[in-house]
């Protein structure tokens, strides 16, 4: 039986570490409601949506009170809106209706976010991908809920660069529309290379359409449960330092599994994954930028950053896969600088830059994650960092993603703020260099060779 | 047998479990274990319950007794078993 330790410990997780389930996030496929009226298009999104998620909000909160574990996001991924819309829409205007549709089934059924508002043109554009990327900027500046996503290249069809160029604009024109907000619509539109079809988080959550009408998939959490139980092994060796994580990883995963067996079984909508990722938050002691301090650097940024983050990441997974038996989405570490209170404060110390991070992101879960850059960037510019990035999950067979935030009218050194888990953040110098010939040449970059790994 | 953990953490005063007791007895909810100690300074009860033949669920059990411990200045928390075995049993 149970003792009063053990008790005592998962207590303790949860009241003084931030344990929580990070999201619950419904799966829904709206291919069956494809039609090529566009108001019956968004009739049918509406009704799909508000009659599968009706339940979700109160049957997380009934959870919680149950286990005593918080939850703290209920979202919805749907499929990605570029084909749902493809034969209804006949201009960029036409795809903001329907993001306007999902905003309003978000706050009927009482989700915070709903991701989707996405097109995979990983190879190359249709023309309705065109016009679903051309209307992000409205659709993002028109709606609170919605958070979009555009997969722009994969390891086994390379990275299409008509696409990388597109979004360097319409990042810039999102952050313009947003202004008086500190450009807060960048922070709802990622741009990935292999994105995975079952993500649970936001903003890059879509439902792919490899899955099956409805899932449950959940991410669990708890990078202030690694940072403590890191404390009680100070200077000890590697081998400690790696069994440690583990043991830690696996019993958040667990929570992470009965909850999503649980949310699947009331709901009576099938389990999909859990995402096994350590996701910070700006609160206090929910930092992944506070374990790598931990595990012993001064900053994060500083020489061994890359090790230690490929260490932690390494041994999440290890720890998390025996505790579930489904694992899918990011599954990683998350390097947010926005969100994670340790990340801002390497920043400010000068320990960590945007090529740095870079670096990381060659290791951890994701990519270059909310990070605010100067509202002057160069379009090509941030089409630049996009290529870079894709390039790095090209070639790696992982994941990978941009989120930057040009803050229209600020520059390197004021802070932004965006509220909530987003955070706030300080404005990172870009390098001021070129790379417009390269940008505007057009075509795609072909898909790396798989033999001769060096 | 829907079998609950009730935790009690606080400062150590005359009549906590009394009062969590009669809580629970005019609530049909049968105690099959209690354990107590003393950890980092602080008392700290557990019960394991059954609250199979009480009219109210899990839910509304949990937040009558948290009302129950604010009272008495101490934090209950009524929780569900499996989240504990699924942490530490494989």
């Amino acid at each position: 039986m149970i003792n009063i330790f053990e008790v005592s410990e998962t207590n303790k997780m949860i009241s003084e570490e931030n344990l929580d389930v990070r999201t619950i996030t419904l799966g829904i496929s709206l291919l069956d409601c494809i039609d090529a009226d566009l108001d019956v298009l968004n009739r049918n999104i509406y009704n799909k949506i508000t009659t599968l998620a009706e339940n979700l909000v109160s049957t997380g909160e009934a959870i919680e009170n149950e286990y005593g574990i918080p939850i703290v996001n209920k979202r919805i991924s749907v499929t990605p809106i570029a084909l749902v819309g493809s034969s209804a829409c006949k201009k960029p205007e036409d795809y903001v209706t329907i993001a306007r549709t999902l905003d309003k089934a978000a706050k009927k059924v009482g989700v915070n976010f709903i991701g989707g508002y996405s097109a995979l043109v990983s190879k190359g554009m249709t023309q309705s991908d065109e016009y679903l990327i051309r209307s992000i900027p409205q659709a993002l500046a028109q709606t609170e809920r919605v958070c979009s996503s555009v997969n722009v290249g994969s390891t086994k069809t390379g990275i299409d660069m008509d696409a990388v160029r597109l979004l360097g604009d319409m990042i810039l024109e999102t952050a313009e529309l947003t202004k008086e907000n500190d450009s807060l619509g960048c922070a709802k539109l990622v741009v990935f290379c292999n994105a995975p079809d079952d993500n649970p988080f936001m903003a890059g959550a879509f439902h792919g359409v490899t899955e099956g009408d409805a899932v449950i998939n959940v991410g669990v959490s708890g990078p202030g449960v690694v940072k403590r139980a890191l404390e009680k092994v100070r200077g000890e060796n590697f081998e400690v330092l790696c069994e440690t994580i583990k043991k830690t990883a696996f019993k958040v995963t667990r929570v992470g599994q009965l909850v999503a067996q649980e949310a699947s079984r009331r709901m009576n909508i099938p389990f999909g994954i859990i995402d096994l990722s350590l996701a910070p938050t700006p609160a206090i002691g929910d930092s992944v930028a506070d374990i790598l301090c931990e595990i012993g650097l001064e900053y994060a940024g500083a020489p061994g950053t890359t090790a230690a983050l490929a260490l932690l990441n390494d041994q999440v997974k290890k720890g998390g896969v025996m505790a579930s038996s489904y694992v899918g989405g990011l599954s990683g570490a998350f390097i947010p600088v926005s969100e994670d209170q340790g990340m801002i404060d390497s920043v400010q110390a000068g320990a960590l830059t945007i090529e740095k991070l870079e670096a990381m992101t060659c290791v951890c879960s994701v990519g270059l994650d909310m990070i605010a850059i100067p509202g002057d960037t160069p379009a090509t510019t941030i089409s630049g960092i996009i290529a870079d990035e894709m390039a790095i999950g090209m070639v790696n067979q992982k994941t990978t993603a941009v989120r930057v935030i040009p803050v229209i009218g600020k520059g390197v050194g004021e802070i932004v703020e965006f509220g909530g888990l987003l955070g706030y953040a300080p404005i990172m110098p870009v390098n001021k260099f070129s790379c417009a010939d390269f940008v505007n040449r057009g075509g795609r970059i072909p898909a790396p060779i798989h033999s001769f790994k060096n | 047998m829907k079998k609950t953990i009730i935790t009690v953490v606080g400062k150590d005063t005359v009549g906590i479990i009394a009062k969590v007791c009669t809580y629970l007895a005019e609530n049909s909810v049968n105690i099959l274990d209690i354990s107590q100690t003393i950890v980092d300074g602080f008392f700290n009860m557990m019960m394991v319950t059954d609250a199979t033949a009480s009219a109210k669920d899990i839910s509304v059990l949990s937040a009558e007794l948290k009302v129950v411990g604010e009272e008495i200045g101490v934090v209950i928390m009524c929780q569900h078993e499996e989240i504990f075995n699924k942490m530490h049993r494989i």
